[in-house]
């Protein structure tokens, strides 16, 4: 997993609550079975003026002038702010792949749904929950402001506005907070804990051993 | 000090507990669908893995599949990438010796409702899939989530999740739901009540008389949509009824071992005194007919009300706008007055054998209203369909017009070939009203299979309480 320590960019302000994960990446695009190819479609139906299909040459497609993401301003952005309930609905990890591969690298909202959560620390990406108070400030300074950046620093867990305008201290998980800034494969953290994992199984096959039973598929 | 169900199923699958709060949960059952699980396969090759175990996996092709030619078998999915898809479940799972349910099996059908019907969802398990639905297993007393790929290819590799402990929080039904109202409609009116973000970071346990009186089916309803409150668990205490429903399912267990399993089952409960985190109430006897109006599950109206203007709406005016704007509709319209294109019963929500019955007994006797372009009835797995067909049920459904198709998820969210047209409107008995959800610029309007069939016959939203009184 790619790590994250200190990151500055251009903000994105999706202003809009509850944005689920079929708005993220619709669902025609889970067909593939690879983790990437997804970033022109990411926001598919907001951001083009037709319905999108996998293997489409995006440069071919009209897109939706008014969506925030196709305005030069914005282009190269790799914050991304929004509204309470980020990442609503479906689990598809895919939502974080299209954002990701965006170059979406940061995330600031209210609350965030808690598997879309759990998916972008798991893939590299910083979500950082906000009260709605500077969520309301961040979009004020954005609309006022060509080219409003950021600066994330997960290590000291404080936002650096631009022009000596202040920071804003934000919490994190610590076990989060590790894995981002090492960048950790979690499997590979998981298996140090191999012997744990098989004194849980023998324990618990002498208590419940019908969960250890073999399912026969022609049964 | 008292637990709750949570506390309990969280502590007894505890494999190790990190000092920074992280914790190892061991997974007892995982199941696997085409959609979430290549890149998780994928994943283990690359790093030369192997599965951690192979008997807690079960796989079954569902969100992809065609409800139409199913004895072509594979070839029959016209779609090529879809059709890759779900080869690539079958070959993943033929690599690692995992049992599936392939589209040539009777066992075949939405992950969802196969895990339980084969006894594969036990109590006191902790499930997981990369679905969010899973939550429906949790009607069973056991902890259920839906997780992502990164997660499905972690529980493949080591039989664990690497997890926080959420908070607890009740959900309290008391009183009995009236005659024509179901547990779709109850769940609705939670949602509506706690918002969709109410339940985010808890694990909800419905509790209380009207959920104790729910069957198997009506209880699955409730948890499948604990997601759609923001929880990524829901659950329900073990009873009789968890007990009627699982004994002689293939997957559970027999004899001396049935025995023994039900010694530890009978506490999957919440202790008295347990303490939880946020709780609400609901009495299930003030509950009516819910139907959604608007884009998200928790912008519901009863039968007998009116769209919202969002001049009323406080903070969520731009929403409520947004969401009418999309949905076609005028603030202070009567709900019944909407008129529909298409009516979808099926999904993991309501295709269960109790949901088709249910849908049946509206129509008997009755025609599809002109104006419905397509009702189509999907059942849950390949199992129902043969019970709904030895039940006649199939024929009532195409007597009165509808289609009768195979078994998938379907029209719940449009990956396969079932799909609302732009500015269609549907009644579905699905658990999510995002736009486009059904379909490019698909209108859906979530609501009970009583409710579904009832549109279906008037050709409008109608109280489905006046003809089953």
């Amino acid at each position: 997993m790619k790590a994250f320590t200190v990151h500055s960019g251009i903000v994105l302000p999706i202003d809009r609550s509850h944005v689920d994960t079929d708005q993220i990446i619709p669902k025609q695009f889970l067909k593939s079975i690879k983790r990437s190819g997804f970033q022109d479609n990411l926001f598919d139906s907001w951001r083009y003026l037709e319905e999108g299909h996998p293997e489409q040459n995006a440069n071919e497609r009209r897109i939706n002038p008014d969506f925030v993401l196709n305005k030069p301003r914005f282009a190269g952005a790799s914050i991304l702010l929004s509204r309470e309930n980020f990442g609503c609905g479906s689990s598809r990890e895919h939502a974080v792949w299209a954002l990701s591969e965006y170059g979406i690298c940061c995330l600031l909202a209210p609350s965030f749904a808690d598997i879309f959560f759990s998916n972008c620390v798991k893939n590299g990406l910083l979500p950082i929950t906000l009260d709605a108070s500077l969520i309301d400030r961040l979009f004020e300074l954005v609309h006022h402001q060509e080219g409003f950046s950021l600066t994330v620093n997960l290590p000291d867990q404080c936002i650096l506005l631009p022009e000596n305008e202040g920071s804003i201290a934000f919490e994190v998980d610590p076990f989060h907070k590790d894995c981002l800034i090492k960048g950790l494969n979690e499997i590979e953290l998981t298996l140090t804990y191999a012997d744990a994992i098989r004194a849980y199984e023998t324990r618990q096959k002498q208590l419940t051993p019908w969960l250890f039973a073999d399912l026969d598929p022609k049964s | 000090m008292p637990k709750t169900l949570y506390d309990k199923l969280w502590e007894s699958h505890l494999v190790a507990h990190r000092e920074d709060g992280a914790a190892l949960i061991y997974i007892d059952r995982h199941l696997l669908h085409e959609v979430t699980s290549p890149q998780a396969f994928s994943g283990l090759k690359e790093a030369g893995l192997q599965p951690w175990r192979v008997s807690p996996n079960i796989a079954t092709p569902d969100h992809n599949v065609p409800t139409v030619k199913r004895e072509l078998g594979i070839q029959g999915i016209e779609d090529e990438i879809s059709r890759i898809q779900v080869k690539t479940l079958d070959d993943n799972c033929r690599k690692f010796a995992i049992p599936e349910f392939t589209l040539e099996d009777i066992r075949q059908g939405i992950v969802h409702i196969v895990g339980p019907e084969q006894g594969a969802t036990l109590p006191g398990m902790t499930v997981v899939c990369g679905d969010s639905h899973t939550s429906t297993h949790g009607a069973f007393a056991a902890l259920a989530q839906g997780i992502g790929t990164s997660e499905v290819e972690h529980v493949l590799a080591t039989q664990c999740l690497l997890q926080k402990k959420a908070k607890n929080m009740a959900v309290q039904v008391d009183g009995s739901l009236n005659t024509g109202v179901f547990s779709k409609d109850l769940i609705l009116a939670i949602i509506r009540q706690i918002g969709t973000d109410g339940g985010t970071g808890h694990v909800i346990e419905y509790r209380g008389e009207a959920i104790r009186n729910l069957s198997m089916e009506a209880r699955m309803t409730v948890c499948n949509m604990a997601i759609e409150s923001g929880a990524r668990a829901g659950m329900m205490a073990f009873d009789q009824t968890t007990f009627d429903y699982l004994q002689g399912r293939p997957y559970a267990p027999k004899k001396e071992e049935w025995e023994s399993a039900l010694d530890v089952w009978q506490d999957l409960a919440s202790d008295d005194g347990s303490v939880f985190d946020a709780q609400c109430s609901i009495d299930a006897g003030d509950i009516r007919p819910q139907i959604s109006w608007g884009t998200s599950p928790e912008m519901v109206v009863d039968v007998e009300e009116r769209i919202p203007d969002p001049k009323q709406s406080g903070s969520s005016a731009d929403l409520h706008t947004r969401a009418l704007d999309y949905m076609g509709l005028e603030p202070g319209q009567p709900i019944t007055s909407v008129y529909l294109d298409r009516v979808f019963i099926g999904s993991c929500t309501n295709a269960r054998i109790e949901d088709l019955r249910i849908a049946a007994k509206v129509v008997k006797g009755r025609k599809k209203a002109k104006n419905i372009r397509q009702a189509m009835v999907v059942p849950g797995s390949g199992l129902v369909k043969q019970q709904a067909e030895e039940e006649g049920l199939h024929s009532i459904f195409l007597d009165a017009g509808f289609e009768w198709r195979a078994p998938g998820c379907s029209m719940c969210l449009a990956m396969n070939a079932d799909k609302l047209g732009n500015r269609e409107r549907c009644a579905s008995t699905s658990n999510r009203n995002f736009e486009g959800r059904q379909g490019y610029g698909g209108r859906t309007h979530l609501v009970s299979p009583a409710m579904a069939a009832m549109a279906a016959v008037v050709g409008h939203f109608a109280d489905v309480r006046e003809l089953l009184q």
